[in-house]
């Protein structure tokens, strides 16, 4: 029987057949067996035996067979207890619910750093939103023990952003003052070794030619504690897992991520591979689509902020940055909130094209060190100065968010419709999905739970890469002449032969009477 | 998700963001034992929301005698009063892809047109004619709940059988899948009329069985990582989100015949899912 051909084609019978046999042939997990041959064992021992009444002592006979085979019942091996993922989950959870000594001392101070996620919760929760009540109380004990893991001054939930192999679940910490230095002394020290190392490698080496490439002057990074730098992030994978802080974004990394469209892994350092290239890792391009997000989409209720005063500084220089409470707030009937954008007021800068809230002049910059050469000719190649970029500025109202992709930027409604007179009002972002606010009476607050994803309207198309180089322009000095035949060879040797001779023969003529002397 | 598993499944897929509110929990709970009861159904599922920029709809989904081919949509706005959606037909699916496109409204009265221009003839004779294309949101609707189930809807292997009488029904003996199991994609199917089970190898098909895997394979899926698989819920429920259709959660939980699905989406298809992973 050729099964080989029969695979496809051949009869159905034939095809269960060797269905079948591909599965009697499966190794058992727990004996090693399998039934083929073990049937082909015991047919052979009936054949070989003919036992009286075999029918009826099969099962007897399998059973010796199977009693007959050698099995080495014990192992040397040991047992490898292996942890599940469960199991080591719960270890690292049971420390959020560990009890503290200090519990009463706590009562006493009025205001806590830790927000009241389970309030916020219940909120969110009539508002169509959130992780689940018992997922809930675990971020609250996370943030719980972040706030006192790293002595935060104040601290909120900002939302979930999921991934494909696991989620990211951030929290939005206030930065404490003495943090930058830090983080500064960090960079440059690094800068610093950067340069040794290449001083080192230009004295090992021969000299490289230089490119003459001049990459344009990066913009600089926002100091902490302003722009989109206001606030520092903390993530964990799981409430219970460590937190990890997320390093302050630079305004490049915030313009690559509007030009690309990634998925998040979850894993914090896994490259992010895409065109045009991010400059950094997950963990930059999460910070960036952070900033992006809170600037697009955390909202508040208009007058619960006030803008803060200006300490005297030139007034028309960049949209103040700061924002206090205002006291006086009464608070904005729901119905209301639910029915007009303009009740709903933007608390964060806007992000400029620049990828910066406050815009620098990248033109103005080289003044600053103009004895270096190069930089003295790029002034001159720009000579126009170029308009300042402003955003809206700071507490503006929803209302006049632009409309994109024919998309309207928001959606409002109220929590319920049977019982309004105790519903909240919530607003849903149609440009950022899952971004939502909610608001009632003098509460509000904002999460986004979603992809991380801007609305991108009809489809992505990624930007197409920078034409390639123009060649050099082709001359005749340039241009690559036939290689001659053989017959033109031939006739050009011809030719200087016969150019020779006449000139031999004049030398001969000149020389004859030297040789004559000789 | 089944009716009756709705006030504990739904907390097991929050992890994606979306949930009910009290009110619309209490209330499908009311009318989906009517529904089932005017509609004559074996058995009602919510299937989802879909959310348009005024309003949302909630879908609910009812199964008759064969779980596969028996089905109904329907769909509310308040969670009470339910609306018997049209079947999707292949012209329909056609017209509603031609026609739409953006982000639902929430009205189903609402009419997109699509002009189209059709060339006819060649040179100078040629005549342009026009095509309007009209389709109202209630088709629209009908055909993205039609396409999700059909591309996205999963079930774990061995929750449904195909009794001797070729129906499918649920498989009153399922026990769910092991920790191990449901950590692989292979464990999962799609439940929809399978499009790829017969180009598989002798020695695979050895070990499927006729009765259980009678489905198409979420691991055959393309591209492939169109599927994000999680456990949750302190790492004790199994979790699978669609990348394709974004909102689409499944949830089991193992070594227990939970399952369940739902989406709560903009009722788009993610296009740009390529360019993503």
């Amino acid at each position: 029987m050729d099964s080989t051909d029969n695979q496809d084609g051949g009869p159905p019978r034939l095809q269960s057949a060797e269905t079948l046999k591909a599965f009697m042939l499966k190794k058992s997990t727990k004996s090693n067996l399998n039934l083929y041959d073990h049937l082909v064992r015991l047919l052979i021992k009936v054949m070989d035996e003919h036992p009286e009444n075999v029918v009826d002592v099969f099962e007897d006979m399998s059973c010796d067979v199977k009693r007959d085979l050698f099995q080495d019942k014990q192992s040397t091996l040991r047992d490898l207890p292996q942890a599940t993922v469960a199991e080591q989950l719960a270890e690292q959870q049971r420390l959020l619910f560990s009890q503290q000594d200090d519990a009463d001392q706590e009562d006493e101070l009025v205001e806590t750093p830790v927000p009241n996620v389970n309030e916020i919760g219940f909120y969110l929760e009539q508002a169509g939103v959130g992780l689940g009540r018992e997922e809930m109380q675990r971020v609250f004990l996370a943030l719980k023990q972040l706030v006192e893991s790293q002595a935060l001054l104040r601290c909120r939930l900002w939302g979930k952003i999921l991934g494909k192999d696991s989620s990211y679940i951030i929290a939005e910490a206030e930065h404490r003052e003495g943090e930058e230095e830090e983080e500064q002394i960090t960079e440059e020290s690094a800068e610093e070794e950067e340069k040794e190392a290449q001083e080192r490698e230009e004295g090992e080496l021969d000299l490289l030619p230089q490119s003459t490439y001049k990459p344009p002057p990066v913009v600089p990074k926002e100091a902490i504690g302003t722009g989109a730098n206001k606030f520092v992030y903390y993530v964990c994978k799981e409430p219970g897992l460590p937190w990890v802080k997320l390093p302050s974004v630079t305004p490049t990394q915030i313009t690559v991520a509007r030009q690309i469209r990634k998925f998040f892994t979850g894993r914090l350092d896994s490259p992010v591979v895409s065109y045009p290239p991010f400059p950094g890792n997950e963990a930059n391009y999460l910070r960036a689509q952070i900033a992006r997000i809170s600037a697009g989409t955390q909202v508040s209720p208009q007058g619960f902020f006030q803008a803060g005063e200006e300490e005297g500084d030139e007034e028309d220089e960049a949209p103040h940055d700061n924002y206090e409470l205002n006291p006086d707030f009464e608070g904005i009937a729901v119905a209301e909130m639910a029915e007009s954008l303009s009740t709903w007021v933007h608390h964060v800068q806007h992000i400029l094209l620049q990828g910066r809230c406050t815009w620098v002049n990248m033109a103005m910059k080289p003044e600053q060190d103009s004895n270096e050469d190069g930089e003295a000719e790029e002034k001159e190649e720009e000579p126009d100065e170029p308009q300042p970029e402003v955003g809206p500025p700071l507490l503006s109202p929803l209302s006049q968010d632009a409309e994109m992709f024919s998309t309207p930027p928001w959606s409002s409604k109220m929590s319920s419709t049977l019982t309004s007179q105790h519903a909240v009002a919530v607003l849903r972002s149609n440009l950022w999905p899952g971004a939502y606010a909610y608001a009632c009476a003098k509460k509000f607050e904002n999460i986004y739970v979603g992809w991380g994803l801007k609305y991108a309207g009809e489809g992505y198309s990624p930007p197409v890469p920078p034409p390639p180089q123009k060649e050099y322009p082709s001359g005749p000095e340039i241009t690559e002449a036939l290689d001659p035949s053989l017959e033109e060879e031939q006739a050009l040797k011809d030719a200087l032969e016969d150019q020779q001779d006449v000139q031999e023969e004049m030398e001969d003529a000149d020389e004859e009477e030297e040789e004559d002397d000789d | 998700m089944d009716s009756n598993s709705l006030y504990y499944s739904l907390e097991l897929v929050a992890g994606s963001g979306h949930t009910l509110n009290l009110e619309q929990r209490t209330a499908l709970q009311t009318s989906l034992v009517i529904l089932k009861k005017n509609y004559k159904f074996h058995r009602v599922l919510f299937w989802g929301k879909i959310l348009g920029l005024k309003t949302d709809y909630f879908i609910a989904q009812g199964r008759g005698e064969d779980e596969l081919e028996d089905k109904k949509n329907l769909y509310s706005f308040n969670c009470m009063d339910w609306f018997l959606l049209p079947p999707a037909s292949d012209s329909m699916i056609n017209e509603v892809s031609k026609a739409t496109k953006g982000r639902f409204i929430g009205d189903p009265s609402y009419v997109y047109e699509h002009l189209e221009i059709r060339r006819r003839g060649e040179g100078d004779d040629a005549e342009e004619e026009e095509i309007v294309t009209k389709v109202i949101e209630e088709s629209r609707l009908a055909v993205t709940v039609h396409l999700i189930d059909e591309e996205v809807s999963v079930v774990p292997r061995g929750a449904f059988v195909k009794n001797p009488h070729g129906l499918v029904e649920m498989n009153r003996s399922f026990g769910g899948l092991s920790h191990s199991e449901a950590a692989k994609l292979d464990n999962f199917l799609h439940f929809s009329k399978p499009k790829n089970l017969k180009k598989k190898s002798i020695l695979e098909m050895g070990e499927l069985n006729p009765a259980i895997d009678f489905f198409d394979v979420l691991s055959d899926d393309i591209p492939k990582g169109s599927w994000s698989l999680q456990f949750e819920c302190a790492s004790k429920v199994c979790v699978l989100r669609s990348l394709l259709w974004l909102g689409l959660t499944f949830y089991h939980v193992p070594m227990t015949p939970q399952h369940g699905y739902i989406y709560i989406g903009y009722g788009t298809k993610n296009l740009d899912l390529p360019f993503m992973l």
